[in-house]
């Protein structure tokens, strides 16, 4: 019988799949491959315009969003969102797009591209599913903020609520103030730098990645522990923050740093019943 | 999942009434089964405001007695207040069912207050001299139209807009819930209560008295029972973070303040707006833009999380 040995021979690399950051699985000849089937628009970065969405529901601000790209406006200013929720979700291509005011709940979900900047708030569930790109908040952000992000910079200069990069699978989630409990719940990979408090069970059952805090800790969740900073990671979070114009307020190498303990059960290799015997 | 919110002007009464409507129909999707006022107006001296029903809405579908049976309760409850001393200076019927009257009367109110609802199909939904709580079936706008709250003068109010989960959809399990015995407090949450039962048996073999199956009713009580035992409201309110258990996010009112707390997983959504002369809190920011379509600055309470305003 043959073996499959890696993905390559199991066929997974020749799917279809959708996402910019799976860029990275793909080999150059594969490049045709790496296409957005549905729902991106070649736009033009020098081309700008505005609408006032004050009147306007949530399904018609997408909607008009959207014909604009088709447009192939790059840049795009939506003034008085009035935090109504789910604007801006699935924006698949390079867009430069500015919110003059407050978003609600879900929005900019499984964005995979645009930059974009919100002058206000978000509410809960804010960039949901993530894939790449640049999003800033100026404001505060409700919780769950950056569930199950895969990739891009994620940025709230205020407070966010709990449960921040819950389930995180990559990128970036940095934020300039305090976040609430379970933070970090479950995150497998990325990194999330908060510059002010942590709340309680920080980073429970996390799989993999890190986190870093410049204020105080409430408590650590179940197999987070402190690790060890380097002075990479350092000069990384430095430059990183420098590119959202922020600064840790004791400096980057003061930052604790939590990781998982890798002691939860999932993490060890014996067999069910050879775990019998252990237990 | 249930939509809460709470507004208190810190300056002079307002249009509350329509304020509340605003808020509490632009959280409609958060729960299209009943909506619920407790709007607090400007006390007049020795007057207290009583809400009360006979019957539920649905009754009225029940038989064509129901029509003379509503008559006879109501003039039942009459002469019950007279005999126990009050005073009706004036008497409003709202809709068929539901009642606002106005009375004078010395002393304590709670034993006239369990005379009335000996009554068949009588309950009191708000007593006090601030207080008056309304709630039915429908949408804010609905409501606030049929009980006439769209131009309701007052200096704070809050409101739930209610998913039906735990109980029956019917006024008896609408929000908010007066705090019985206690003259002017009322609450409204959003979330639900695990330890529901083994606290309701506690606080009925303590004498209290439920009028529903739905959880959040179990708040209102359990502050009362604090109360009642000289706790002061905010001491009452830490204590049920620790005390209750389930997920919920919940607000009180008084004849002087407004109060929220969150629970310690946070589960439940809250925002807050704070300056000079408002402040307003509820579960979506799109309910206080309702209100205040400026750009505003807001944020979320955390975990575990008291707060107190007052007026």
């Amino acid at each position: 019988m043959a073996t499959i040995d890696n993905s390559f021979d199991a066929g997974l690399h020749t799917e279809q799949l959708g996402g910019r950051t799976q860029e990275i699985f793909f080999s150059a000849e594969e490049e045709e491959n790496f296409v957005y089937p549905y729902n991106a628009f070649e736009v033009d970065s020098s081309k700008k315009t505005e609408f006032d969405a004050q009147n306007l529901e949530s399904s018609d601000i997408n909607l008009k969003i959207r014909e604009l790209m088709k447009e192939g406006f790059g840049h795009i200013v939506v003034k008085n969102p009035s935090a109504k929720h789910s604007i801006a979700v699935g924006i698949l291509n390079r867009l430069q797009l500015d919110f003059d005011g407050s978003l609600g709940y879900f929005g900019c979900g499984l964005v995979d591209g645009p930059n974009i900047k919100i002058s206000g708030r978000v509410g809960w569930s804010f960039a949901e599913n993530m894939m790449a790109g640049t999003i800033i908040v100026e404001k505060n952000a409700g919780s769950t903020f950056g569930a199950a992000i895969r990739g891009g910079d994620l940025v709230c200069k205020g407070d966010v609520g709990s449960r921040t990069g819950i389930d995180m699978k990559g990128g970036t989630i940095i934020v300039g103030g305090r976040t609430g409990t379970l933070s970090g719940f479950m995150m497998q990979r990325g990194r999330m730098i908060v510059l002010g408090d942590a709340g309680s069970n920080l980073g429970d059952s996390m799989y993999d990645g890190t986190i870093y805090v410049g204020g105080k800790i409430a408590s650590l969740g179940v197999d987070a522990v402190a690790g060890e900073m380097t002075d990479l990671e350092a000069e990384w979070i430095e430059r990183k923050l420098a590119l959202y114009g922020m600064k840790a307020p004791n400096g980057a190498e003061n930052l604790q740093k939590i990781v998982a303990g890798k002691q939860l059960w999932n993490y060890d290799n014996l067999e069910p019943t050879e775990k019998k015997i252990v237990l | 999942m249930c939509g809460i919110a709470g507004i208190i002007r810190r300056g002079s009464p307002g249009n509350i009434g329509g304020e509340m409507t605003s808020m509490l129909q632009s959280l409609k999707h958060r729960g299209p089964d009943s909506t619920g006022f407790a709007v607090y107006g400007v006390p007049e001296k020795n007057q207290f405001v009583m809400r009360f029903k006979v019957a539920e809405q649905e009754d009225l579908n029940s038989g064509f007695d129901i029509h003379q049976q509503i008559t006879d309760r109501r003039e039942t409850v009459d002469s019950r207040m007279k005999e126990m001393g009050a005073e009706i200076i004036s008497q409003d019927t709202v809709t068929e069912y539901a009642f606002r009257y106005t009375f004078s009367k010395e002393g304590s109110l709670h034993r006239m207050a369990d005379y009335i609802e000996d009554v068949e199909g009588a309950e009191i939904i708000s007593l006090g001299s601030a207080l008056e709580l309304i709630k039915d079936l429908g949408d804010a706008g609905v409501v606030s139209g049929q009980y006439n709250l769209g131009k309701f003068n007052g200096t704070h109010a809050i409101g739930h807009t209610r998913m039906a989960t735990e109980s029956d959809v019917d006024i008896r399990s609408a929000h908010p819930y007066w705090a019985y015995p206690f003259n002017d407090v009322s609450v409204v949450h959003n979330g639900q209560l695990t330890s529901y039962w083994n606290w309701r048996r506690t606080l009925e073999h303590r004498g209290h008295r439920f009028m529903s199956n739905c959880d959040s009713e179990l708040i209102a009580v359990y502050l009362a029972d604090k109360m009642n035992n000289g706790v002061e409201l905010e001491t009452a309110m830490k204590d049920s973070l620790d005390e209750l258990d389930g997920v919920f996010t919940y607000v009180v009112a008084t004849s002087d303040r407004l109060g929220m707390a969150k629970d310690l997983m946070a589960a439940k959504p809250m925002v807050l707006y704070e300056s000079d002369d408002f402040v307003a809190l509820a579960s979506e920011e799109v309910a206080i833009r309702s209100i205040f379509p400026h750009e505003i600055d807001t944020f979320d309470p955390y975990e575990g999380e008291v707060r107190v305003w007052q007026l």
